[in-house]
């Protein structure tokens, strides 16, 4: 079942979620059965996509796996340890779907910021945020602010910033959900490249099916009300380049998951 | 379908409940500080008698706390004993009766001065509207038109009053004048509230009116005004107090009498033969000024409830 | 730069100018005898005629607007820091502090002028605190609490202690709002002070200056005081707002209106 077109060296599980449910507002008239009954291994080292529409409980399972909520029933594991403990160990980096960078601080200091609240001095902080503008390509952004910044380029200072401590599992929820196609595409090669260098776990959230496809190892298609895991789909496409978009294989990929969604609309 | 309905309901009268309790937690709130002042007021006066400051010097008291004997705090039994005294020898009208007559009088001033502020406000708005010009002309000024004491000058604004408005088709009154002065504060806020409101129109509807060929009229009714009411609201709710605050300094440096400011000023020449007098009228305008600005959040409640039930949906 | 600057000032200058010429031309015709509103050139002949007294008044208006507007701030602001740490703040709290702020405060000066002395300026002093306390409060408090869920959540993922997300997050989120309300208040504090003279406190002060002439008909002199206190709020705000400008480098260049 976790077997993929590009095993990780490691077998050890970046994440191990274990029949977890979720309910907002138990108890309350507005009470919401976000998730029921999750299962799902991340194995070290994958690209995994979460997807599935609105109100399925995609972001909820992302912030479970962060530590920035917590299961009603269930366990999160990350990294061999309790999420809260791996939050406390800052073992993951995060992005947002809106940058969340301090429109107070230059694009290097929003770089920095982890990394200050990790205790690190000035100059390791200068040499790691020089080194993750190269990454990102804003070398010449350093000392601008984030609203002088396109939405792609603060976008790309978030996902610097989710790096800067080398994190080995990083957490996006709909990254690139506020931009335009072009610029979407263009991140996207950029966080492959990113995940090629660096082999980084990431789980990422979206409601692009393309998008989906085109990054990860792994879909898994998730079924609202209540959230439930809908499909788990291995995506074979090896080594992604310039015709990966218009090869047969990412035609037939985009197809499998689509029918799984569908599938999951029909019966609702 | 029929259960999602339900289930909205359920989610509409839940946010009711919570919104009125809300609301009663701040009553209680509010109750709560009063008595706490209260407390604090005596406990205080009790301690100050208790080291008899008037003896000792004390670095802070007389100088950043008052003292404590019954002349500068009278006790609060005094007070509300006061209230139901006849403050005059030949009549038999409590005091509570002459603070309500007089904060009726300063409220009616500052209710004209309210509405007239706030025309002149919203018209100033409109015409900033129209012209970014025009705007970054006369919004430097509308600072600081708010520098001038106007207040200081009342007693010029009530003269000219009963000079220059013989050709009105009514008899000029002196409470007129000060409506002018809380005119004067009252349209500040709206104005630069309202300019702020009305360019918040979400552009992307701007465009949509545009779409529609709709005349600047029609965009203003029907978009920009709906769209500033926010931004008046909390305009409104500053301009009903500095409406108050307008009508009672300018009965005072007016020497306009029958409102709340006279009473004030009265009961503050004669202070060392009534204390508990100028407390309680103090008070009757603290009173007036929160009864005001309830009244336009009360106001705010009704117009925009219907918004905030549509954007409760979860 | 200063081209640009000059550039945007150039409507504010053009009805300002405007404004006093069309003041001075239609006094002139209409009311040669400038009885009540003196013409511009009248007023400025008054204010250099009487510019000794009027610049001790000025100063002894400035001490007390100041000290005030200082010890209001310090208020305001500690006040507020100690409780946003409380999640009371925003629901009861602050409610409660803009109910309070509907109170006349001004209606409290014969009492302060009861408790401090008739003529001292304690009283005023205790006016401008007052006045300048509310707006700064409210807003500091609406900045403190009012910030962006994203950043709580990405402070959270950083296992960041609460003190580092006031000192990171919330302080900086609050600076553009108190700066807003420190704006408010330094033309408050000059009109708060000058009314409250008129009750009590000096008699050197701008307030009593403005007084004493309008009630003996010399509403020209009393005119250039106003101007006096008119320029000493203009300078203020506009104090403020450079302040504003070195705290909050990373706003887009503010209008001197803001």
């Amino acid at each position: 079942m976790n077997d993929h077109d590009t095993p990780p060296s490691k077998a050890a599980a970046a994440v191990e979620i274990d029949s977890v449910s979720k309910v907002f507002n138990l108890g309350k008239p507005n009470e919401v059965h976000a998730l029921d009954g999750i299962d799902l291994t991340i194995d070290d080292g994958t690209f995994v996509s979460l997807i599935g529409p609105s109100g399925c409980g995609k972001s909820t399972l992302l912030r479970l796996m962060g530590a920035l909520t917590h299961p009603t029933e269930g366990s999160v594991v990350v990294n061999g340890k309790s999420a809260d403990q791996a939050r406390l160990d800052r073992d993951y980096g995060m992005a947002f779907q809106t940058s969340g960078l301090f429109e107070w601080r230059t694009v290097t200091q929003n770089i920095e910021l982890p990394l200050q609240l990790m205790g690190w001095d000035k100059a390791q902080r200068k040499e790691r945020a020089l080194e993750m503008l190269d990454l990102v390509k804003l070398a010449e952004f350093g000392d601008h602010y984030p609203r002088e910044l396109s939405g792609g380029m603060q976008q790309r200072v978030a996902i610097a910033r989710a790096l800067s401590f080398r994190p080995q599992l990083l957490l996006m929820d709909e990254p690139f959900g506020a931009l335009d196609e072009m610029t979407r595409e263009h991140m996207q090669t950029e966080v492959l490249e990113i995940w090629e260098k660096t082999r980084k776990t990431i789980v990422f959230v979206t409601h692009s099916i393309p998008e989906a496809v085109f990054l990860s190892n792994r879909v898994v298609v998730m079924s609202p009300r209540p959230g439930r895991i809908a499909a788990d789909i291995s995506v074979p496409l090896g080594r992604r380049n310039f015709d990966t978009r218009e090869s047969q294989g990412f035609f037939d990929s985009i197809t499998e998951v689509r029918e799984a969604l569908r599938f999951e609309g029909s019966t609702r | 379908m029929a259960t999602r309905d339900e289930t909205a309901r359920a989610i509409a009268r839940h946010e009711r409940k919570e919104a009125v309790r809300r609301g009663v937690r701040r009553v209680v709130v509010f109750l709560a500080f009063l008595v706490a002042l209260a407390l604090l007021y005596t406990g205080y006066k009790a301690f100050g008698e208790s080291i008899n400051d008037a003896q000792t010097e004390w670095p802070v008291i007389g100088r950043v706390l008052p003292r404590t004997n019954d002349l500068t705090m009278p006790p609060i039994m005094d007070i509300v004993t006061e209230l139901g005294q006849p403050p005059q020898r030949n009549s038999s009208k409590p005091l509570a009766a002459f603070i309500a007559e007089a904060s009726l009088f300063t409220f009616r001033e500052a209710a004209f001065g309210f509405f007239f502020g706030m025309m002149l406000g919203l018209a100033l708005a409109i015409i900033m509207l129209r012209s970014r010009w025009i705007e970054r002309g006369l919004s430097p000024y509308l600072v600081a038109s708010q520098t001038i004491p106007l207040v200081a000058i009342a007693p010029i604004v009530v003269i000219w009053g009963s000079k220059s408005m013989g050709w009105l088709p009514f008899d000029w009154q002196p409470w007129m004048s000060v409506s002018i002065i809380a005119t004067y504060l009252t349209f500040f806020p709206v104005a630069m509230n309202g300019i702020k409101g009305l360019q918040s129109a979400d552009p992307a509807a701007m465009e949509l009116m545009r779409s529609y060929a709709a005349s600047r009229r029609q965009t203003l009714l029907k978009l920009q005004f709906p769209a500033s009411l926010p931004y008046l609201f909390a305009a409104f709710k500053l301009a009903a107090t500095v409406s108050i605050v307008g009508a009672i300094v300018g009965e005072i440096s007016g020497g306009v009498p029958g409102g709340l400011g006279r009473l004030i000023l009265d009961y503050a020449s004669r202070y060392t033969t009534g204390p508990s007098r100028l407390y309680a009228s103090v008070m009757g305008a603290a009173v007036l000024g929160i009864v005001v600005f309830g009244m336009v959040t009360v106001t705010e409640y009704f117009v925009m409830y219907k918004r905030q039930e549509g954007s409760a949906a979860p | 730069m200063i081209k640009r600057a000059l550039a945007g000032a150039f409507p504010a200058l053009v009805i300002g100018v405007g404004g006093l010429v069309l003041w001075e031309l239609s006094l002139l015709v209409i009311n040669p005898d400038g009885f009540l509103l003196p013409r511009p050139t009248e007023i400025f002949e008054a204010f250099t005629e009487h510019f000794d007294a009027i610049w001790s008044a000025t100063i002894n208006t400035g001490y007390i607007v100041v000290t005030g507007l200082i010890v209001g701030v310090i208020l305001g602001v500690v006040w507020s820091l100690l409780v946003s740490r409380f999640r009371i703040a925003d629901e009861t709290l602050t409610p409660l502090a803009i109910a309070l702020n509907a109170i006349p405060i001004i209606a409290l000066a014969p009492i302060f002028n009861a408790w401090y002395g008739l003529l001292s300026p304690t009283s005023n002093q205790a006016i401008v605190v007052l006045l300048v306390f509310f707006p700064v409060f409210i807003n500091t408090t609406k900045g403190l609490t009012s910030v962006g869920a994203t950043k709580i959540e990405l402070m959270d993922s950083y296992a960041a202690s609460k003190w580092e997300i006031t000192r990171m997050i919330r302080i900086p989120n609050a600076m553009p709002l108190f700066f807003t309300a420190l704006k408010i208040a330094s033309s408050l504090a000059v009109i708060g002070a000058i009314v409250a003279e008129y009750f009590g406190g000096s008699q050197d002060t701008l307030g009593q200056f403005i007084v004493q002439n309008a009630a003996s008909g010399r509403y020209t002199n009393a005119w250039a005081a106003v101007v006096a206190a008119s320029a000493m709020g203009i300078t203020l705000y506009l104090v403020s707002g450079g302040f504003e400008r070195v705290a909050t480098p990373w706003r887009p260049d503010v209008d001197v209106v803001g």
